[in-house]
């Protein structure tokens, strides 16, 4: 049991974005590492390979048909079956269907027990479109629940749009997504080390090493006034603690008409909140985050933290899809660190000043 | 004093048990192993999937990676059925030589020189013959479903919600049990043949997946795996567990029962934890005996020989052994 987990990257992408091409490459390159890969049809891959695996989506709700506690079946059952074989991969690969919602996948690694055993999710990797991504917005959320899920982000076919096409089309998918790591790609051409065993779900990676994350928070957007009825809470003036993301998102009552014209990125219905304050009291922070994600699980798409307890020598991480939520000690603080506790939340329909207000409540005494 | 003869596999041994009293073991490789034999090695699949013993005691039947059903006698491989490109990951053996096995939402029976094909909806976890061959039971998402393996009588569904993976008959046919992917267990009686009209029985309350059924002699108890005990159900009586509680033997605190083998004639059940151990615990008292001390893995295989006195177990870690229990 004390062997490493064998790391699984969830490959999702909307019809066309290259999921092909790039399975094909990861198949053929010789990145001197062996793959196993699991897709929904042989037919597309042109390459024969007995590292393929060919298998049905199943989804499966568990715990008497909660939407959010649904697995992939079929995933469960080839996951074991590949790994009985010691060392025989070093990764395994899921090719999703272009319309799936990337839940279930993921949530497979979080809620089964002997899946949790042997391998864990090392990243969610979508592919986009840049050319065709603007109009998914409009006809497809399984498009937009993609970006709001991955870890990374390759921007395909990146020569088929002009410069600033990109840069709106980047806008959004930060807009959606604030801590993804974003690259840009034609034809699929990623360098395959920025794909595979990432280490996605070291949380320390994500939230530190992404520069948009550190630069996001800790200032009042410079172009942004609230009106009147904005549901932004602007009293805690001590430390104004609660964290302004780039892109503000005002509450259904909000008067401000430049956000209506404002052209820098497409229009999108996910939303991601960044919570940053100091130290938690640990029971009231559990009770909190159990009791959001059971009342708002299903707005939540994807939650991720690093969280300091006091008294507690080490950062405590937390990670979740929907309801699940998933916590651990991950490694001690350092000397030069800064004890403070930061958190996404990335979903749909968040209410951002009860998520705010009742963060800010659990902050230790 | 059990005596333990130990043999060392690199790899998960699948199956474990007896060919005509001789211990062999079936490895996730694809290679079949006979210890006691000069043809030590048979290669039954280009990766394993699935195994279980026939119902005659002559041969294993394997499914695997490269599509292949194969029936391993001691010193040959013969094809059964070959699905190209297809994973075989459940399979089952019937009466007279009949042969279930199914890939994604697909079963198939081999009986005498036929092949059937029954497709389902959803992919199929699950498959058992009922006690006389005449029926397949096919374990899925949302219960079971009943085939006529003779003859082209409608299929009969069993309904109950979530996600079922495995499925067995009493020995005398009149219940269905599956395993589930809810730490749980669900049964059908199906006493009343005509209308379909089935009563339920839930067994729940394991803290992980029963995985590991078998059933005692006569089909007094079902033994199961799942929890710190091997869980036994009494379907003595006339509802079977309906309303009963369970009994566990072998509990150890500090471990879990992952594997269950019923003796076949007394009321003993051998049980593998997941450190390695193995112990047989009679029914009647509940009295112990250890059989193996605890290993490096998971037991994955255990199974009695015919006659009740020895014992084969492997593990996830390739560890095998043949216990004697004779004195």
């Amino acid at each position: 049991m004390s062997e490493a987990r064998t790391p699984v990257t969830v490959l999702t992408g909307y019809l066309g974005s290259g999921k092909t091409t790039l399975l094909n490459r990861i198949l053929s390159e010789d990145h001197g590492k062996k793959y196993a890969v699991i897709v929904n049809e042989f037919g597309e891959i042109g390459i024969d390979n007995d590292l393929i695996v060919e298998s049905d989506e199943e989804i499966y709700e568990m715990n008497n048909g909660c939407v959010c506690c649904t697995v992939r079946g079929d995933l469960v059952r080839v996951v074991q079956g590949l790994l009985k074989r010691k060392g025989r991969f070093d990764g395994i690969l899921v090719e999703t269907t272009g319309l799936a919602d990337p839940a279930p996948v993921a949530q497979t690694f979080f809620m089964d027990d002997d899946v949790r055993a042997k391998a864990q999710l090392d990243a969610v990797v979508g592919l986009v479109d840049a050319k065709h991504f603007p109009l998914r917005l409009k006809d497809a959320p399984e498009a937009e629940d993609q970006v709001a899920f991955a870890d990374v982000v390759i921007l395909n076919k990146v020569d088929l749009v002009s410069v600033d096409e990109l840069e709106k089309l980047r806008a959004t998918v930060r807009k959606i997504n604030p801590h993804a790591i974003i690259h840009t790609a034609e034809r699929s051409n990623i360098a395959l080390d920025q794909v595979l065993d990432r280490g996605s779900f070291d949380l320390d990676r994500i939230l530190e090493d992404d520069p948009h994350f550190l630069h996001a928070h800790d200032h009042d957007h410079p172009d942004h006034e609230c009106g009147p009825s904005c549901d932004h809470n602007h009293s805690d003036g001590a430390a104004h603690s609660h964290a302004h993301s780039h892109e503000h998102d005002c509450g259904p009552d909000c008067n401000h008409e430049d956000h209506k014209l404002d052209a820098s990125t497409h229009d999108t219905t996910v939303k991601s909140i960044s919570l940053r304050a100091g130290e938690m009291n640990r029971d009231l922070f559990f009770s909190w985050i159990n009791k959001l994600t059971q009342i708002d699980g299903p707005d939540i798409l994807r939650l991720k933290g690093i969280v300091a307890f006091p008294g507690d020598d080490d950062r405590f991480v937390v990670q979740g899809v929907h309801m699940i939520v998933e916590g651990d000690h991950q490694r001690p603080w350092k000397a030069d660190e800064k004890r403070e506790t930061r958190m996404v939340f990335i979903g749909r329909n968040l209410d951002r000043e009860k998520i705010e207000r009742t963060f800010n409540a659990c902050v230790a005494a | 004093m059990p005596t333990v003869t130990p043999y060392d596999f690199d790899e998960y041994v699948e199956l474990a048990t007896f060919i005509n009293n001789q211990p062999v073991f079936a490895l996730v490789d694809g290679t079949v192993h006979f210890p006691l034999s000069p043809n030590k090695t048979v290669q039954a699949n280009k990766g394993l999937l699935s195994a279980t013993l026939s119902q005659d005691g002559n041969s294993i039947l394997t499914g695997g990676e490269d599509g292949r059903v194969m029936r391993v006698v001691n010193d040959a491989a013969e094809v059964v059925s070959e699905q190209k490109g297809k994973w075989i990951d459940v399979i089952a053996s019937g009466p007279n030589g009949a042969v279930g096995f199914a890939s994604g939402r697909t079963a198939w029976v081999v009986a005498n020189n036929e092949i059937k094909q029954f497709d389902h909806e959803r992919a199929v976890e699950g498959l058992a013959f009922a006690p006389k061959g005449l029926r397949l039971a096919c374990g899925r998402y949302n219960g079971v479903t009943l085939h006529w393996v003779v003859g082209n009588g409608a299929p009969v569904d069993l309904h109950w919600g979530g996600a079922h993976t495995q499925v067995i008959y009493s020995p005398d046919g009149k219940y269905i049990v599956s395993s589930m992917a809810e730490n749980a267990l669900h049964g059908w009686r199906m006493d009343d043949k005509k209308s379909g009209d089935v009563k339920h029985m839930r067994m729940a309350g394991y803290p992980t997946k029963p995985k590991s059924l078998s059933w005692s002699a006569n089909g007094k108890w079902l033994a199961s795996s799942g929890s710190q005990a091997a869980i036994c159900w009494p379907f003595s009586g006339k509802d079977g567990p309906i309303g009963k509680v369970p009994k566990g033997f072998g509990a150890r605190d500090d471990s879990m029962v992952v594997c269950v083998a019923c003796h076949p004639t007394e009321d003993v059940v051998a049980v593998g934890y997941i450190d390695g151990m193995v112990m047989a615990v009679k029914m009647a008292d509940g009295s112990e005996a250890l059989l193996r001390h605890p290993g490096k893995g998971p037991i994955s295989s255990l199974s009695w020989d015919a006659g009740g006195t020895r014992i084969v177990f492997g593990s996830e870690e390739g560890e095998a052994g043949l216990i004697d229990v004779s004195e």
